[in-house]
């Protein structure tokens, strides 16, 4: 009850007290008045209590409607079709269509509260004010006046204001309200960090690197509060639809009461059922139900979205999404780490980490990149002290460890000291390593395959994903093992950047649904944007990535994709649902009026519940 | 010219789609979004006509809903 706001609660007040008196009201009319007196000077004003106590704003705003040129808004259908009920005798009935009509709307004014507070809370990750040091003194100001290059001061428990580098410190930041993971991320002098996070543990001093403008909290904020207004097709056409609806159905009215007037006369339509008829139509001529539902549910789904990490730019991509039936995948950095490291360590005997020791060893004072994997592997300790350490140019390094002379480089190496390995037809780098003539295992390197990438394969697959595509720049055996691995059915490689336009326009010329691409924002802002929908992954502090895309995935993991689909697919299927659930209703109930099948309480607490049922629908899209 | 107001009491969704619809029709406006959830108004238009467009939308607001206002800065 806390949370309904002040017209709301006055409404709800309104609601009980006026059914309370329609109840009196009733049972005065039936049970107390005698039959003599139950005339309609003394009935209407029984009535018209609780009709002017439920309905006054609406008689209110249903007049200035007037004066403002606007008719046919739902205010003045309202009135008029309870001022008919009057006409005609039907007064409770009267006063319960404007019961009713405000509870219904008292609903859906609390439903849209609802909503609008999941969004503010997402708004949370705004930071109110930052900690600067100037002049050797900290003092708290707006975060937007504090300048590139100012050192922060953020303590534990604090929001990081504007994005930065950390000077000195060490801390956990907590990325939930951006990403949805819950494990803090530890950050050390060196680190970029991210403004919206949460720093948790330590006091960090941060340099400022960009105004809070350009900053990933910012840029957020904007994107999220611009995603509601991008509508999407569906949204247009029941706005459009809703526009021919009213005045359909009230030019129906009209002609139910009218045509009858001519043919039978006015005393048959005084008492018969088209009047009737007319009324009910009055009252399901609204088309709330529809138009609120339907951005409801979207939004519904772009916050359920939001809470996971994944950022739609509209609803219109939210509405693509749930037809695409062609995923293009960038490889590097999307479905692979994109950076090399040690993936397997193959003994021949001993353990793994001996031979990684070893070779890791013998390449301590190598810059090559598969030295640099090695000893990333190897960790941080110390290595084995290497004496008379040769490079063999093109082959690798022979040096002495312990007394042992130790070989650690290609298969060539091998094969000139007379080694045969074992074939290998893995995909990346093999790095052969021979003890004293003696082979003694193989390491590989290679840009390793992301560990949820396969499961989100066979999610995308499962959720009805017809075709997966990988575009490549890298070589053909390297995507063909990728694919392969990940289940993919089709590759193209060797791509150059415009390649890969071109490659996916010919997909897109091959679907029927819609065509989906995933990258990483690095080099591929332009297939982002050919796409029907453009997905960035891991775009956590990538503005090109964040400009370019529809969708934003702002954690590292192609899974997510596949459930930004699930979102997408549930969301379109509670829109249809409401969709042709109020049509339907509003279509029977027009129908059954029309043949004298029913009555103006039966018409009024359907449209209502059916708004209500669609609205309580629509927001299960938020969950 | 683009700028984003907040509107106050803006209660019901068709009222929204109408005020989009009356707004669109004034001279110089090149772009309107009424944004019911979020209770915004964005609006798009010519700068040199900015000053004379503002009454008009916040005129073509309360025509549609007496009791909603957009709040001018």
């Amino acid at each position: 009850m806390n949370r309904l706001s002040r017209k709301q609660k006055w409404t709800l007040c309104r609601i009980l007290v006026s059914a309370g008196l329609l109840i009196l009201a009733v049972l005065l009319h039936h049970l107390i008045l005698p039959h003599e007196t139950r005339k309609w000077y003394i009935l209407l004003p029984v009535y018209a209590i609780p009709y002017l106590l439920i309905g006054y704003d609406v008689i209110r705003k249903a007049i200035l409607g007037i004066v403002h040129g606007q008719l046919l808004d739902e205010n003045f259908l309202m009135w008029i079709a309870t001022i008919g009920a009057f006409a005609i005798g039907e007064y409770p009935e009267a006063v319960f269509v404007m019961l009713f009509y405000q509870v219904g709307e008292l609903f859906q004014s609390i439903a849209v509260g609802r909503s609008r507070q999941s969004i503010s809370d997402l708004m949370d990750i705004c930071p109110e004010r930052a900690r600067v040091v100037r002049d050797g003194i900290e003092i708290e100001v707006d975060p937007t006046e504090v300048a590139v290059g100012e050192l922060l001061v953020i303590r534990p428990g604090e929001k990081i204001p504007l994005d930065g580098v950390v000077e000195v410190g060490t801390s956990g930041i907590n990325t939930k309200s951006l990403t949805g993971e819950s494990i803090p991320r530890e950050v050390a002098p060196g680190d970029t960090i991210i403004s919206g996070c949460v720093n948790q543990s330590g006091v960090l001093h941060v340099r400022v690197s960009k105004p809070y403008e350009d900053s990933t909290v910012a840029k957020i904020l904007e994107l999220v509060e611009r995603s509601s207004s991008v509508k999407s097709k569906t949204e247009h056409a029941i706005t459009k639809f809703a526009r021919i609806y009213t005045p359909c159905v009230v030019g129906a009215a009209a002609l139910l009461a009218l045509i009858p007037l001519f043919i039978l006369g006015p005393t048959a339509v005084w008492q018969g059922q088209w009047l009737k008829a007319a009324l009910i139509f009055l009252v399901v001529s609204c088309p709330c139900a529809l138009v609120i539902s339907v951005p409801l549910s979207y939004f519904g789904g772009i916050g359920a979205a939001s809470k996971r990490g994944i950022l739609m730019k509209g609803s219109e991509y939210l509405e693509t999404l749930a037809r695409v039936d062609t995923v293009a995948f960038d490889k590097t950095g999307t479905l692979t780490e994109g950076s090399f490291r040690v993936t397997e360590v193959t003994p021949v005997q001993g353990s793994e980490k001996e031979l990684l020791m070893l070779a890791a060893a013998a390449e301590q004072d190598s810059n090559h990149p598969i030295a640099q994997s090695l000893r990333q592997a190897a960790g941080e300790g110390p290595l084995p002290a290497v004496a008379d350490t040769e490079e063999i140019a093109g082959r690798g390094i022979r040096t002495v460890i312990d007394g042992k002379t130790v070989l650690v480089g290609n298969r060539s190496l091998m094969e000139s000291v007379g080694i045969e390995p074992p074939r290998d037809a893995r995909i990346g780098t093999v790095v052969y390593i021979a003890v004293d003539g003696v082979f003694a295992g193989s390491i590989l390197i290679s840009d390793a395959i992301k560990p949820d990438a396969k499961e989100a394969m066979d999610e995308l697959k499962k959720s009805g994903v017809r075709r997966l595509v990988m575009l490549t720049g890298d070589r053909d055996e390297v995507a063909g093992a990728v694919s392969k691995e990940l289940g993919i059915t089709e590759y193209r490689a060797e791509l150059l950047p415009d390649g890969k336009v071109e490659a996916l326009e010919s997909y897109l010329g091959d679907t029927a649904g819609a065509l989906a691409f995933v990258g990483d924002g690095v080099n591929d802002a332009p297939v982002l944007a050919r796409a029907d929908v453009g997905i960035a992954m891991g775009a956590l502090g990538s503005d090109a990535a964040v400009e370019a895309a529809d969708v934003v995935l702002m954690k590292d993991r192609p899974a997510d994709l596949a459930e930004a689909i699930r979102i997408a697919r549930k969301t379109k299927r509670i829109v249809w649902q409401n969709i042709w659930f109020a049509l339907g209703v509003k279509l029977l109930f027009l129908a059954l009026s029309v043949f004298g099948w029913t009555n103006l309480w039966a018409a009024t607490f359907a449209d209502v519940g059916v708004a209500v049922i669609a609205i309580l629908n629509a927001m299960r899209a938020g969950r | 010219m683009k700028q984003i107001f907040r509107m106050q009491d803006l209660d019901c969704a068709n009222c929204a789609a109408k005020m989009e619809r009356k707004i669109a029709k004034i001279e110089g406006v090149q772009s309107v979004t009424v944004n019911f959830l979020a209770q915004k108004l964005i609006l798009e238009a010519e700068d040199a006509k900015w000053a004379e467009i503002l009454p008009q939308v916040d005129e073509a607001v309360r025509k549609v809903d007496p009791d909603c206002r957009v709040i001018l800065k």
